[in-house]
């Protein structure tokens, strides 16, 4: 007579129950929003580059030299979103923008909340609009808007 | 290096929304045409290797649902990029070098229209500083469009003429999405989408699958009595820190392009994967190609674009001409990521 196999059983949660750092330099960067403070890296001509690489964009070489820039700058390039899609940030008409902070050299994506797109043009001067509730994220930074 | 050139490829129809079909079926008609073209059964095959993106259908590893489009039994040799098919064809011609394999089917599917492509796309950028901002694939696409305005290099005029002979173009390919005879004044009255760009200047939504047989030198005069030999082939990229790029030009298609040896013959016909209109451009001046050769006379990425097929759809047009006779010498190039970041550039020759 065969005998009954043992069957095993254990609950099981489909879960991610690991986290995961930023490391150290993009999470410098995080975290100094978090305090609105936008810092760049140096990199290895001597560019600033904001977001800070971890690694240099020509010669690959590890970057570390932190350096703060201002939370004002110049639009290089930009488009206008006419119709803004349901995960955009904002709700109304936007531009996304490169935005070349003053003290920095290479520009960062960013949003600019401008109401119009007669209002946008490259070279226009811009300055952050904080979040209000900074939590170490790149959307602490809510939009920039034209000075 | 062992020569190595492509035997069969087919193209399936090309559709806004492809309906109940899945990827399966997508690619079973396409890879099962190519076989019967060529001659070639499952076991006169070394090695396969597949193009599309996971993120289409929202699973790890979905690629391997596409493998249900062949006869897997007894165990093939088989891998997958989560690029353009173009990039699988370069590491099928990797196999055939290093001498592991001489005949690959190579295929690429995408079924692009379940789901919101834009927003889709937004994933393959950098998690923590793009990806929170939603920088959509054609916001991206249209940050460069207005560098290129800006720098002077191309007018709305000039990106409204390359969408324009696209459409010409395409009424000559059975399979494009998009043809017609727009005039340039007709485009250019056309609302923005997101400015600069104009809905037309952007690629369609397109699901498709297309198919490919490359084999290696004797078993290629073996296959086919005038097989498209793949003279040079060579990709590149450049920095994913959008702002360290010079968004009117792309080094990384201009290095490639020199790599494959586009410059040392005579060009019949070229087709560039440009899926915005103002990347036809860049992509011309860095190709360095002489105003009369022509490009694109299948449309284009502006006719038809399945993501993860379109670039390997422009290197198996050259082939197809090849193939039938219609030109000696033709290039081929795909890209793949956001505003050109990846480029390859193929060389083929009768």
């Amino acid at each position: 007579m065969a005998t009954q196999p043992e069957i095993l059983t254990k609950s099981f949660e489909l879960g991610y129950t690991y986290t995961r750092s930023t490391g150290p330099l993009i999470g410098r960067f995080l975290t100094g929003l978090r305090e609105r403070r936008i810092h760049g890296v140096r990199a290895s001509d001597g560019r600033v580059i904001v977001p800070p690489a971890e690694y240099d964009p020509q010669t690959a070489a590890a970057l570390d030299e932190l350096v703060p820039v201002a939370d004002t700058g110049t639009v290089t390039t930009w488009c206008w979103v006419c119709e803004p899609l349901a995960h955009h940030l904002l709700p109304h008409p936007f531009a996304f923008a490169l935005v070349r902070l003053d003290g920095a050299d290479v520009p960062l994506l960013h949003l600019v909340d401008a109401g119009d797109e007669t209002a946008m043009r490259t070279g226009m001067r811009v300055r952050a609009r904080w979040s209000d509730d900074p939590r170490g994220s790149i959307t602490d930074i809510a939009c920039f808007e034209p000075v | 290096m062992r020569e190595a050139a492509i035997v069969g490829y087919v193209q399936g129809p090309q559709r806004r929304y492809a309906g109940a079909a899945n990827e399966s079926e997508l690619i079973m008609p396409v890879v099962g045409e190519v076989m019967r073209q060529t001659g070639v059964t499952m076991q006169d095959i070394d090695f396969t290797c597949s193009g599309s993106c996971d993120y289409l259908q929202g699973a790890a590893f979905a690629f391997v649902e596409g493998l249900s489009a062949l006869a897997t039994v007894p165990p093939i040799k088989e891998s997958h990029v989560e690029m353009d098919a173009a990039w699988a064809l370069y590491e099928a011609l990797l196999k055939i070098w290093t001498g592991d394999a001489d005949v690959c089917l190579v295929y690429g599917f995408g079924k692009s229209s379940p789901g919101e492509l834009r927003s889709v796309l937004t994933l393959q950028l950098d998690p923590y500083y793009h990806v929170p901002l939603w920088p959509d694939s054609v916001s991206m696409a249209a940050l460069q469009a207005r560098a290129l305005l800006d720098s002077g290099a191309a007018s709305e005029r000039d990106l409204a003429e390359v969408v324009a002979r696209s459409r010409v173009n395409a009424l000559a390919n059975p399979n494009a999405q998009l043809k017609g005879r727009p005039t340039v004044e007709q485009l250019l009255a056309e609302p923005a989408f997101v400015s600069p760009l104009r809905r037309h200047d952007c690629a369609p939504i397109t699901d498709g699958a297309s198919a490919m047989i490359v084999a290696s030198g004797d078993a290629a005069r073996r296959l086919c009595a005038r097989p498209a030999w793949i003279r040079g082939i060579d990709h590149r990229m450049e920095t994913g820190i959008l702002g360290a790029r010079d968004l009117t030009r792309s080094p990384s298609a201009r290095l490639a392009a020199e790599r494959a040896g586009v410059a040392r013959g005579r060009v019949d016909l070229v087709e560039l994967h440009a899926p915005f209109s103002h990347q036809e451009i860049i992509l011309r001046r860095e190709l360095g190609l002489a105003n009369e050769v022509p490009v694109n006379l299948s449309g284009g990425a502006l006719a038809a674009n399945a993501m993860m097929v379109a670039g390997f759809d422009r290197i198996g047009y050259v082939a197809g001409c090849i193939l039938e006779g219609k030109a000696d010498r033709g290039v081929a190039h795909a890209t793949s990521g956001h505003c050109l970041q990846q480029n390859l550039v193929a060389v083929l020759e009768a």
